[in-house]
């Protein structure tokens, strides 16, 4: 019984057919990515060995890839997970303070998941919107000038619309 | 002047779309080349006039790379563009993907054109989804119009251009790294020699350019190598985009002539935030080292200035910041940043940038001893010029020009085991 | 031409001295050819090179930055320092970044002695660390039952992940993780499936991957090395027994290029441990009331002759037979011939698994056409009946670089065989002969029968073959193949129609221009051919007058006498078990290392043969190449040597020329009759003719003999059976 979906399976042929017929395998971060956000953001090894066998290649070489990148997880994610860049340009203007907050906000402190499994933090490294710091992303946006000590309210208003996704 | 080359769109309404684009002479290049049937020589030659050297960071001259492709060889040859944009500082390859993508589209074609690679890629770093989205939306009205895919405008050419998108490594945006990641694998660099114009993508000849650089060609060949050239120095032409961020009241990407003084630079972003002082600059990217600002003042933004100031153009990417920074909490910060993003492949950056981090670490929270100073200048000099790629390299000058300028600050967290300044942030 | 000349080689200098080399050589190989000593540790000559470690920086003349020496082409005039000051600066600064997170346990590490990591640090590591924090632990993985891992001790060289994928062939070991939180492993729980996991011990320049049964039993310093022959298949890998106080406490390979090259299989390395498990230590005779006691040997010597007498002055000499190990050694095998035929019997046969006889003396002997080395440069590899990589695993890794190198294989085998190479056509099938018949149809249907007269066999016989696509694709490719070989194995020569099945083999190669390869069972069935231990003819193939019998009619007819010599029969011999106790009705010898069922049950006499890596001896592997062996222990308790049991036997029965001092003086005479001095036999002219009909054309094909089952030792072999018990998948299953 396959835990791919057909139409993730579809929007991974979609990326086989992007590469020359016998690289199959270069496919591979694309639906690692498609097979995560089809799972509630994280991977099992079950998923990765159906990407395997869909791309025919070696077990632990989809493991290598999938431990390899950091946009992979390989344990259990809240539903929204806010990337907080705290490198050079986003700690000059005051990603500490952005951190703090959603700390305090959520509960958690970075790397954790809420307990109602609404939100993990994760520290990330530079997501490159230096200019716009400081930033996080959350699933397929970038949340930019979130400094506190500017923009008092942004981090509650990012807060806010997650969590009426919900 | 600015605003010229890459950003020259971006005023327009819906800068992205195609019709955009064309409103603004779009496209018109390839198609001269394609009726007309210039010469990849030919073309190459004037890319060699305009001394567009590699937007990327390594500032490599583009004809000369491109000349270096086996083009009468037979077989498949690729052109793959790096927009792993991911080097701290760097964020304007973005904004090229998000306000200008045809023209990246467009500068790609014929960059196949060129070196006879009827494919291409593009690798966009995974976090970038919105931009990703924009080059995908460009790609289906460029190929709807006829101006990619198979025939392109009646003309016979055929080029087949991707998306790849990655998936968080840093490390990717190393050429040979990168070239494995497409192929699926995990991104770590290639040993070289053989270079990717032997063996690239899939073993085959390969070129990899820069996202600007690449968008660049359009204008280039429209305006002619001269033009460009004359844009910015002999040493290196055009208006290049340049990344400001950190303590400045306006920061942004700014496209102007190459050669243009730092102080210009910082006028055009708001000047150091209000009511602080500039106290150090970053000036190419976190890989480059850090100049006092002072000296900084003198400098004007090319790659031989900046040199004489012991640092590098790098991507442009202007770390400023202001008397409040405690400069080993930033190294810190820096370390640490190498050390999650070494690949871990080789010894030398496996190990020492993990060492690097936890000695700066250990200084920052006031543990550090006398001797760790030294060790970490030692360390970094140790991983200096032994690695497989650049990426130990980038990781040993940040610590290195640090220690050199700040030391007194390194001893006195030693000493004291604070900051020695004052910061609100 | 003068500058093809020139082009075949470039100078060089390294350390100011001028060398003359090949080009597209790496410095560290030539460097290695001349003896002079570069530092590494990712880089080894059969695998690929990954230029990690960077332990091999080396000072090159106007490069900016020293250059690893195993990624580093030679070019013409190029200047290479590896001691310069510049050159050990970046050495040792490689020493000291591997050795901050390496484990200061060298005292309780088993590489301890024989660790390129311990003695290269003598020389470019410092007295002492400079780094102050805690250590990297990484945890530790379970491999199964021969690889044992340590995982902190491991620096990452990649040595272990190549040898999986390319040499393995199977990919189970990889580097998952980045920087410095990268592991090299499995991912997931998982026993390692390769038929050759453990040369990743062999490779490990640490001490991260250890012999599991080996594990803190001895320092390395303290072994004595004997060279020997591994006895699990035809391949003659060579080993060396590594032995403390007279006691076998491991095998590791020797390089040999010809033969095995670097590796040796698990089977080999581990069988080992089986070794003196339920030995024979004494002879013994069974006693009035049925029990088999204990004595000495000139008491049970006396009760063989005795017996052995009397049945022929009733019954004569072909009332007594002989069934030999095929495992037995050159000297063995003529020995036992020897006494035999000095008895007045032919009854002589090794041959265990087979079950076909008829092409006797016909056939030829099972021999490869070609050397070990020459099978990588095949274009077209035909494989008949073989599950090659678990019979012959050393030689299947040959075949395997052939694919790499682009041959194509096609096989005719059942369903449940698979391969770690690429297969281009398979005929998956449950009868062998049907389609071996219809490539040969096919090609005769080319025109290419030549003056064989297959006609009667292929077309105008009584049975109409059915020419199938892949047996069209089959025949294209051993034509087309520049280089094609037909490799007919063991499930081939086990085949009820083994006869029909050898000579459409032959039929095949001859038609379609290939070599024909051959092998079957056991570590000698070439030298029990040449030895004479076949029931046909003697050693150096002298026609016997009256042919014996074989081992199948020994068992359905069994022998008033019989010697079983290094046989467990009731594991060795092919047939149900009531055929197999059959054998015991008569009066029984075996000369045996094991206590086993039928010995136990059966035999009159038992003498305790030595066993593994206990008595010199000689192989002959597949090729056709003579290697001799000593022994490394001494026999165990009341154990002989087999020569010496047999020199004895035949002196005892008065038989003549069995005053033989030495086993070289018995191999001698053996090479003697074989007419070989060059330790190489040469392919014989076989006397073959086309049979006129298919025989048993309906024959079901055997089952292959699963990895760890090969024989009597390997059976023993704890550490074998268990990880046999661990892999999923494959034949060991079944």
């Amino acid at each position: 019984m396959s835990m791919i979906s057909d139409s993730a399976r579809s929007d991974i042929e979609n990326w086989v057919d992007k590469y020359p017929a016998e690289e199959k395998q270069s496919a591979v971060m694309a639906a690692l990515r498609i097979v995560q956000d089809e799972n509630s953001g994280s991977l099992t090894t079950e998923l990765m060995n159906e990407v395997a066998t869909l791309l025919e290649m070696p077990e632990i070489a989809v493991y290598e890839v999938a431990t390899f990148y950091s946009m992979y997880e390989l344990k259990l994610v809240g539903r929204h997970k806010i990337c907080v860049c705290t490198n050079i340009s986003c700690m000059l203007n005051n990603s500490k303070a952005v951190v703090d907050k959603l700390e305090d906000k959520l509960g958690v402190k970075l790397g954790e998941t809420t307990a109602d499994g609404e939100f993990t933090l994760k520290e990330v490294e530079c997501l490159g919107a230096c200019v716009n710091a400081p930033v996080v992303q959350v699933g397929e946006n970038y949340y930019e000038h979130l400094n506190p000590a500017i923009n008092p309210d942004k981090i509650d208003q990012l807060l806010a619309e997650l969590r009426g996704e919900s | 002047m600015a605003n010229q080359v890459c950003f020259r769109n971006n005023h327009l309404e819906n800068s992205w779309s195609l019709s955009a684009y064309q409103s603004n002479g779009g496209y018109e290049v390839l198609k001269k080349i394609l009726s007309e049937k210039l010469t990849p020589e030919e073309l190459i030659e004037d890319i060699k006039l305009s001394n567009l050297r590699g937007r990327g960071g390594a500032g490599f001259p583009t004809g000369l790379k491109w000349s270096f492709m086996p083009r009468t060889v037979d077989g498949q040859k690729y052109i793959v563009c790096n927009s792993d944009e991911g080097e701290p500082g760097t964020c304007k390859d973005r904004d090229i993907l998000r306000y200008n993508p045809h023209q990246l589209i467009e500068g790609m074609i014929i960059a196949g054109y060129c070196i006879d690679a009827s494919v291409g890629y593009n690798y966009i770093r995974g976090e970038f989804w919105e931009p990703y989205a924009r080059f995908e939306a460009a790609l289906e009205e460029a190929r709807a119009a006829g101006l990619l895919g198979d025939d392109i405008l009646g003309s016979g050419f055929n080029f087949q251009l991707h998306s790849h998108l990655g998936a968080g490594a840093y490390v990717c945006g190393e050429e040979t790294a990168l070239l494995n990641s497409i192929e699926g694998k995990k991104g770590q660099p290639r040993f070289k020699p053989p270079f990717p114009a032997g063996f690239g993508l899939y073993g085959r000849p390969t070129t990899i350019n820069n996202t600007e650089s690449l968008a660049s060609i359009p204008v280039i060949l429209a305006k002619g190598g001269q033009w460009f050239l004359e844009q910015g120095l002999p040493s290196a032409g055009g208006e290049k985009l340049f990344s400001v961020s950190g303590h400045v009241n306006r920061p942004g990407n700014y496209e102007v002539p190459m050669g243009m003084p730092f102080s210009e630079l910082l006028e055009m972003a708001g000047g150091v935030r209000d009511g602080h002082q500039l106290k150090a600059v970053i000036p190419g990217g976190s890989s480059t080292p850090v100049v006092p600002g002072e000296q900084m003042m003198d400098v004007n933004m090319d790659y031989d200035s900046i040199a004489s100031a012991g640092s590098m153009l790098g991507a442009g990417s202007v770390i400023v910041m202001d008397e409040t920074t405690c400069m080993p909490r930033v190294l810190t910060r820096l370390a640490y940043f190498y050390y999650e993003e070494s690949c871990g492949q080789c010894t030398p950056c496996r190990e020492g940038t993990g060492w690097l981090s936890r000695v700066t670490q250990r200084i920052e929270d006031g543990v550090g001893v006398a001797a760790d100073i030294e060790l970490l200048d030692s360390v970094a000099g140790n991983i200096e010029g032994t690695t497989i790629c650049a990426l130990g390299d980038a990781a040993a000058m940040p610590v290195r020009s640090f220690l050199k300028h700040y030391r007194d600050e390194f001893q006195y967290h030693i000493d004291h085991k604070k900051c020695m300044v004052e910061s609100d942030w | 031409m003068e500058s093809s000349a020139e082009q075949n080689i470039v100078n060089i200098e390294i350390n100011d001295i001028s060398l003359q080399v090949e080009p597209g050589q790496m410095l560290i190989e030539v460097a290695d050819a001349n003896g002079v000593a570069i530092p590494r540790f990712c880089y080894h000559k059969k695998l690929s090179t990954s230029a990690n470690c960077r332990m091999c920086l080396v000072e090159v003349e106007k490069a900016p930055k020293m250059l690893p020496a195993c990624a580093t082409q030679v070019m013409n005039g190029m200047k290479v320092w590896t001691k310069s000051p510049k050159a050990i600066a970046a050495q040792k600064s490689v020493m000291e970044f591997l050795l901050i997170n390496h484990p200061l346990d060298c005292p309780v590490c088993d590489q301890g002695g024989e660790c390129d990591l311990q003695d290269i640090a003598m020389g470019y590591g410092g007295d002492q660390t400079r780094y102050q924090e805690r250590r990297r632990i990484v945890k530790d993985k379970d491999y199964g039952a021969l690889v044992s891992t340590e995982m902190s001790r491991c620096i990452h060289c990649t040595r272990c992940v190549r040898f999986g994928e390319e040499v393995g062939g199977i990919a189970e070991i990889g580097g998952t993780g980045r920087g410095d939180h990268m592991e090299i492993g499995t991912y997931v729980q998982k026993s390692l499936s390769s038929e050759l996991s453990g040369n990743i011990i062999d490779l490990c320049p640490v001490g991260a991957l250890l012999s599991k049964p080996f594990l803190y039993s001895a320092r390395a310093w303290e072994l004595q090395s004997y060279l020997s022959i591994a006895p699990h298949d035809a391949v003659g890998s060579n080993i060396k027994i590594q032995t403390r106080n007279g006691k076998i406490m491991r095998v590791v390979p020797a390089d040999n290029e010809e033969v095995n090259e670097s590796w040796i299989s698990d089977r080999d390395r581990f069988s080992y441990l089986g070794a003196n498990e339920s030995r024979v230590t004494s002879p013994m005779v069974r006693n009035s009331s049925g029990n088999l006691v204990e004595t000495n040997w000139q008491a049970a010597l006396d009760t063989v002759i005795k017996s052995f007498t009397e049945i022929i002055a009733t019954d004569g000499g072909s009332a007594v037979g002989a069934i030999a190990s095929p495992s037995s050694s050159v000297e063995e095998f003529y020995l036992l011939q020897k006494f035999m035929r000095g008895l007045g019997s032919n009854n002589i046969d090794f041959r265990l698994q087979q079950q076909d006889f008829s092409a006797g003396a016909e056939q030829s002997a099972p021999k490869l056409e070609l050397s070990l080395q020459e099978i990588e440069t095949q274009n077209s590899i035909f494989i008949i009946g073989s599950d090659i990589q678990r019979e012959q695993p050393l030689l299947s890794h040959r075949v395997r670089k052939a694919t790499l190198a682009g041959a194509v294989v096609s096989t005719i085998n059942p369903k449940t065989i698979e391969f770690n190479f690429a297969i281009s056509t398979s005929v998956k099938t449950d009868k062998l002969t049907p389609a071996l018949a219809g490539v040969a149809k096919e090609l005769l249907s080319r025109g290419l029968g030549g003056d064989l007269n297959l006609e009667q066999l292929l077309t105008d016989g009584a049975v109409n073959i059915a020419v199938e696509a892949e047996h069209k694709e089959i025949a294209d490719s051993l034509v087309n193949g520049e280089n094609s070989m037909v490799l007919l194995g063991a499930l081939a020569y086990r085949d009820q129609n083994q006869s029909r099945i050898y000579s459409l083999a032959t039929a095949i190669s001859k038609m379609s221009n290939s070599s024909l390869n051959i092998v079957t069972e056991g570590a000698n069935a070439l030298g029990g051919v040449l030895a004479g231990a076949v029931p046909y003819h003697s050693a150096g193939k002298v026609e016997v007058s009256e042919c014996g019998v074989d081992v199948a009619e020994m068992i359905s007819n069994p022998p008033k006498g019989v010697v079983l010599f290094g046989v467990e029969a009731d594991k060795d011999l092919a047939g149900d078990d009531s055929a197999i106790d059959s054998l015991g009705s008569g009066f029984v010898v075996a000369i045996t290392p094991f206590m086993d069922r039928l010995t136990y049950e059966h035999a009159d006499v038992v003498l305790p043969l030595a066993g593994f890596g206990e008595s010199s001896g000689t192989f002959v592997n597949a090729e056709g190449r003579w290697q001799s062996f000593s022994g490394a222990v001494k026999p165990l308790g009341e154990a002989r040597p087999g020569w010496k049991i047999l020199r004895v036997l035949g002196s005892s029965a008065e038989l003549q020329g069995f005053e033989l001092d030495s086993s070289e003086q018995v191999l001698n005479e053996v090479k003697a009759l074989c007419d070989v001095t060059a330790d190489k036999s040469e392919p014989e002219i076989s006397n073959w003719s086309a049979p006129t009909d298919l025989g048993n054309i309906e024959a079901e094909m055997v089952k292959p003999i699963p990895l760890y089952e090969v024989d009597a030792v390997v059976r023993r072999s704890a550490p074998l059976q268990e990880q046999a018990k661990k892999l999923t998948g494959g034949v060991d299953d079944v």
